[in-house]
């Protein structure tokens, strides 16, 4: 059992993290203190175009190794303590930011033309897979995760998430049962662009981390829920689904209900997606929580075994494990509803779903379903 | 001088008898037309007939005790009770006194018959508790739909995809029957095996023996062999199947080749395998035509091309560098790599091959989806084992070790009447299995061998999809290759590496 709360500003208006604090400490009783944590997008807005990386060490010297290791691939421009007022936590990591950007050099003489993002990437498995005492645990363009050891309300408070604005807010409030408790190990888990919170457990994870690893991803943070992240980050940015395709890879539909599509053509896409990215599909009970430069998406497992709402309220929408903490984040939504089992739901910016936006994805703030039922259940 | 009628012949003695209840036998005689080693004869002692043992070729079939009306037979062993000895124990001292009473190589039948470890007995699943609810196939959705075939690393790949399904084999569950060719194994067999892979939407071998005409309905459901004995390849043959196996080895005899005898060759024999009445059907060790990886790749490509790209699977035993070559075998075209292990069947084998070569399934599974999957090449080929596997556990095991889809061959021979007596390549099987003699195999019923294993498929559906439900798992694909599923038991650091699961309790 696990709390899940997110927040998204589809005009990108910034706030801090009170609204998402009050969401996620009210689900106290989903945790058990063992691990906690945020997400917010937005938060860099100066160093917009750097890569902000997130470091926990175990001392300072490994923080002097993490240092030299970014250095022989990016131009550090900033290496800085992220603030911190321990006055609760006592017994914690050492938590760095760098801002780097990788060295243009190193991107031109691959053999292959690789991307910023691919590099960065390479370097953060590379480094999470090779360090003992330290670890990259956000590594995102103007956005954070913040996590760690200790309840949401103690979490908060410790990351000092009063002084941060962000128009994306994700929260999680972690009860551990297989894996231990550790800093690591807290939600979200985060990759470039793409963060998720997890609430319940995938059954599939040791196929999925085969897959991942078969792809150069690194999994050593002792949780199914990191793999997630890596596969969002392989379906959109590598293989180039949508959103919405990356969720019906995820969590797809049964064959029987592929098989009732009556568009040959999408249900030839549809089969061909389950054949292809098999062993990317998640199993066992979930809802999950994922959230990404221009929008957010929740999913859950096919029999839904964990919970999920949503509400919306003008250019807001929210989500979270129980009603109720939606009400704290708004008072008076203006729609308020569970989506059905294997139902994905998102929401993109208005600038993404707009001609002026990046990036267009289909059926931009529709809803989405993957389950047998036909239809949503709005109301 | 010759003294055979004084000399006693040690290995001819059988270590079986039939013990008959002289107080329940009314001498009516079946139990000595049913057994087709000629164990048993009628004597008249009194006036009265009565049954009697030879002692010299009873091998436990269990025929006479089933055909029995008045189930006065029951088979019992009929042991030498030898000294015991720490390295000439009773097999080593019999296979000895076999041999020397031939001169020849001894044949026999099935899989491997040694304690060498069956490793998935040693491997157990995991069950939800608490954290993950465990999902009841009786009340939810449990999809086993398992495609085959050349599949693509990502999406965009794909140029058509209409063309990318065709190219698909989709089976309802991951199970086929194994390649038992025709002369192997009688028509009735096969066709009670292609009956239910239809039923189904299953895959069933023909093996090397060519497609019978009676088969011709079953054939979309049919991976049609190509050995080196080329039996039965024609034009049409090539048009038939839905699949393509090209044979290079079989797990109960790696590295050789298949020998029926001229004796076997009867009339249906003749015409599907394209050869003369009464001549030896001799199926070479190598494929004559492939010395090399370059040579098979010219196969799998004239396979192709000749069947309109249909999928082509190759077939090999597990050997020691079986990870290596399948590596090959995939970059050479191939679309299914069908391992077939240690303990793999067989109609008729050397026994010193069938129990000293090769190596066990589990291990050469796991090595070659590890090993296909760090060259990123593991979804180009599906990959089929098969190899001693008894039961759905055996199914769900290895394909959580990593298998596309199972397959079984003895299993179904039990399943329809065998006990495991080993001497199908005598072509008396009682039972009617083994064997072509005209009487004999009409001891099998094909409607009832139909039934026999529909029910055997049934069954064991339901039991994968128990193990699925109780992993909280609804969907096939999520426990393929998903070795944190299973866990050791009694393995040593070496064998759990290679199987690439922990030690229970880890």
């Amino acid at each position: 059992m696990c709390g899940i709360a997110g927040l998204i500003s589809r005009k990108k208006v910034k706030e801090n993290g009170n609204r998402i604090r009050k969401a996620i400490v009210l689900q106290n009783d989903r945790g058990n203190g063992l691990g906690a944590g945020y997400a917010a997008y937005g938060i860099y807005p100066e160093y917009a175009e750097l890569y902000a990386l997130h470091v926990m060490a175990d001392n300072y010297s490994s923080i002097l190794e993490v240092k030299e290791y970014l250095q022989r691939y990016f131009e550090v421009h900033i290496m800085e303590d992220i603030p911190l007022w321990n006055k609760k936590i006592v017994n914690h990591p050492l938590c760095k930011r760098f801002f780097v950007k990788p060295q243009s050099s190193l991107l031109t003489e691959s053999v292959e033309e690789i991307n910023e993002d691919g590099f960065t990437i390479e370097k953060v498995m590379e480094l999470n897979g090779s360090f003992d005492n330290a670890f990259i645990f956000s590594s995102g363009k103007n956005m954070g995760v913040f996590k760690g050891v200790g309840t949401p309300a103690d979490i908060y408070d410790f990351f000092c998430l009063d002084d941060y604005e962000g128009y994306i807010w994700l929260a999680h409030n972690r009860f551990p049962t297989n894996t231990p408790g550790w800093w690591g190990g807290a939600h979200p888990f985060n990759l470039l662009r793409y963060s998720i919170v997890h609430n319940g457990e995938i059954s599939s994870y040791g196929i999925n981390k085969r897959y991942l690893e078969s792809f150069g991803y690194v999994c050593r943070m002792q949780t199914d829920s990191e793999v997630v992240a890596y596969l969002l980050d392989l379906l959109i940015r590598r293989h180039g689904l949508s959103v919405h395709e990356a969720a019906t890879v995820l969590a797809p539909p049964y064959w029987t209900s592929i098989g009732r599509l009556e568009d040959e053509e999408s249900r030839d896409r549809r089969l061909a997606l389950k054949v292809v990215y098999e062993s990317a599909m998640l199993n066992g009970p979930f809802a999950i929580l994922a959230a990404f430069d221009n929008g957010m998406i929740s999913l859950t497992d096919n029999t839904k075994l964990r919970p999920m709402t949503v509400a919306a309220e003008g250019e807001y929408s929210y989500y979270a494990s129980e009603v109720s903490a939606l009400y704290e984040m708004e008072e008076n939504p203006t729609h308020v509803y569970t989506p059905r089992a294997g139902q994905s739901h998102a929401v993109f910016l208005d600038e993404a779903s707009g001609n002026g936006g990046k990036k267009s994805y289909p059926n931009e703030n529709e809803n989405f379903s993957a389950s047998p039922a036909k239809g949503g259940s709005k109301g | 001088m010759n003294n055979s009628g004084s000399i006693p012949s040690p290995g001819l003695r059988s270590i079986f008898r039939p013990r008959f209840n002289m107080d329940l036998c009314d001498g009516c005689g079946i139990c000595a037309q049913e057994c087709s080693f000629n164990e048993i004869r009628m004597e008249t002692r009194g006036g009265k007939k009565i049954p009697m043992a030879n002692s010299s070729s009873c091998g436990a079939c269990h025929r006479c005790e089933y055909t029995c009306p008045r189930n006065a037979i029951t088979i019992e062993e009929n042991n030498l009770h030898l000294r015991s000895h720490g390295v000439w124990d009773r097999n080593a001292v019999q296979r000895v006194h076999l041999q020397s009473t031939s001169g020849s190589v001894v044949l026999t039948g099935l899989g491997a018959d040694t304690d060498i470890p069956v490793y998935f007995d040693r491997l157990l699943f995991n069950a939800c508790q608490v954290t993950n609810p465990s999902i009841d196939p009786q009340r939810e959705p449990m999809e086993t739909v398992t495609y085959l075939g050349q599949k693509y690393q990502a999406i965009g790949e794909i140029d058509d995809l209409r063309s990318f399904h065709n190219s698909l084999i989709r089976l309802s569950l991951p199970l086929v029957f194994a390649p038992m060719s025709y002369g192997s194994v009688n028509l009735n067999l096969q066709l009670a095996m292609a009956r239910v892979a239809k039923k189904k939407n299953m895959l069933w071998y023909s093996g090397e023996g060519g497609l019978h005409k009676e088969l011709l309905p079953y054939s979309d459901y049919a991976v049609l062999q190509v050995a080196s004995g080329r039996f039965g390849v024609s034009p049409e043959y090539l048009q038939a199947g839905r699949a393509y196996q090209i044979k290079i080895g079989q797990g109960a005899k790696p590295g050789i080749g298949g020998h029926l005898p001229g004796e076997k060759v009867l009339e249906g024999i003749s015409e599907t395998r394209m050869i003369p009445l009464g001549s030896d059907a001799i199926s070479p060790a190598p494929q004559h035509d492939i010395y090399s990886i370059e040579d098979l790749r010219l196969l799998i490509y004239a396979l192709k091309e000749a069947s309109g790209y249909k999928p082509v699977c190759v077939k090999i035993a597990a050997v020691h560098n079986v990870a290596a070559i399948a590596s090959g075998i995939v970059r050479a075209g191939a679309d299914m790599v069908y391992l077939d292990g240690y303990r793999g069947g067989s109609g008729a084998t050397p026994a010193i091959v069938r129990d000293n070569v090769g190596i066990p399934i589990e291990l050469a599974l796991a090595a070659v989806d590890q090993r296909l999957r760090e060259e990123r090449i593991r979804h180009q080929a599906s990959l089929v084992v098969a190899g001693g596997i008894r039961s759905s556990a055996d199914v769900m095991k290895a394909i959580a070790l990593g298998a596309d889809a199972v397959a079984i061959g003895t299993a179904c021979l039990i399943a329809c009447g065998c006990h495991v007596c080993q001497r199908c390549s005598s072509g008396k099987c009682p039972w009617g299995i083994t064997t072509n003699d005209p009487v004999l195999s009409k001891r099998l019923d094909v409607d009832w061998a139909e039934e026999r294993l529909t029910n055997l498929v049934e069954g064991w559906h339901h039991e994968m999809q128990e193990i699925m439900g109780l992993n909280g798992i609804y969907d096939i694909g999520s426990f393929r290759g998903n070795r944190l599923i299973l866990e050791g038991v009694d393995l040593h650091d070496r064998e759990l590496s290679v199987l690439g699961v922990k030690h229970a309790g880890e």
